[in-house]
């Protein structure tokens, strides 16, 4: 089951990369699920992505809560609280 | 019944008269928000950021009437003095028109997937931004 997943602005700089394509293994269904498999990378993955840091997720362009379900096809964002206006 | 996400600059002054050629409009409140102090570049999802503003204003406009309105916000780089965002709102009377753009702008700055970075580095977003959404929660909604 593929996602898209996309990174933005400090955790975007912080992990070298804007996005990719991640295969999920069996048993990461929720946000907070992927967000541990990513954790589990090590390295800045580790750090940018730590229980204490404030990350915000999205589902398909809407906002979502850590535990928001993911299926196949999804368009997964990970990015620290907004600052805009 | 606009949102725009763009880089170039806006005419407020032009917008809200756009808004006040309706002759049911009676209150055209908006806000400007400007860059202060310290240049800056703006980065956003795109896509989302557009659906983000579409469904702040479907809100607002299930709370207060609202007959017409216009959200336009910069990204890109900023110099201090640039506007950066507008909202306007356009009502047959002036409580719906402050209340809804007061409350498109909190929410848009807790919502909206906009981020400032300055040359020091990103800004952090602000607790006190986080407090002015909450405060538009029904109490029955609050979380926690």
């Amino acid at each position: 089951m593929k996602v898209k997943v996309l990174y933005f602005a400090a955790l975007r700089e912080q992990l070298g990369t804007s996005g990719e394509e991640i295969e999920l293994p069996a048993g990461v269904g929720t946000l907070a699920a992927l967000r541990a498999h990513l954790r589990g990378r090590g390295g800045a993955w580790q750090s940018a992505l730590a229980d204490g840091k404030l990350v915000r997720m999205a589902v398909n362009q809407d906002m979502a809560q850590p535990s928001a379900a993911i299926k196949a096809g999804d368009e997964v964002a990970f990015f620290p609280p907004v600052t805009g206006g | 019944m606009k949102v725009s996400v763009q880089a170039h600059d806006f005419d407020a002054g032009a917008e809200m008269r756009a808004l006040s050629r309706d002759p049911k409009v009676g209150a055209v409140a908006s806000f400007v928000g400007v860059v202060r102090e310290v240049g800056m570049t703006l980065e956003h999802y795109p896509g989302m950021t557009e659906r983000a503003l579409q469904k702040i204003v479907e809100e607002a406009r299930g709370r207060w009437q609202v007959l017409d309105y216009t959200v336009i916000h910069r990204v890109g780089p900023l110099q201090p003095t640039d506007q950066i965002v507008l909202v306007v709102v356009a009502s047959a009377h002036r409580g719906d028109a402050f209340a809804a753009c007061e409350f498109i702008m909190d929410y848009l700055k807790t919502q909206a997937p906009f981020w400032k970075k300055e040359a020091a580095g990103w800004v952090e977003a602000r607790a006190s931004d986080d407090r002015a959404t909450e405060r538009w929660v029904e109490p029955k909604n609050r979380l926690g």
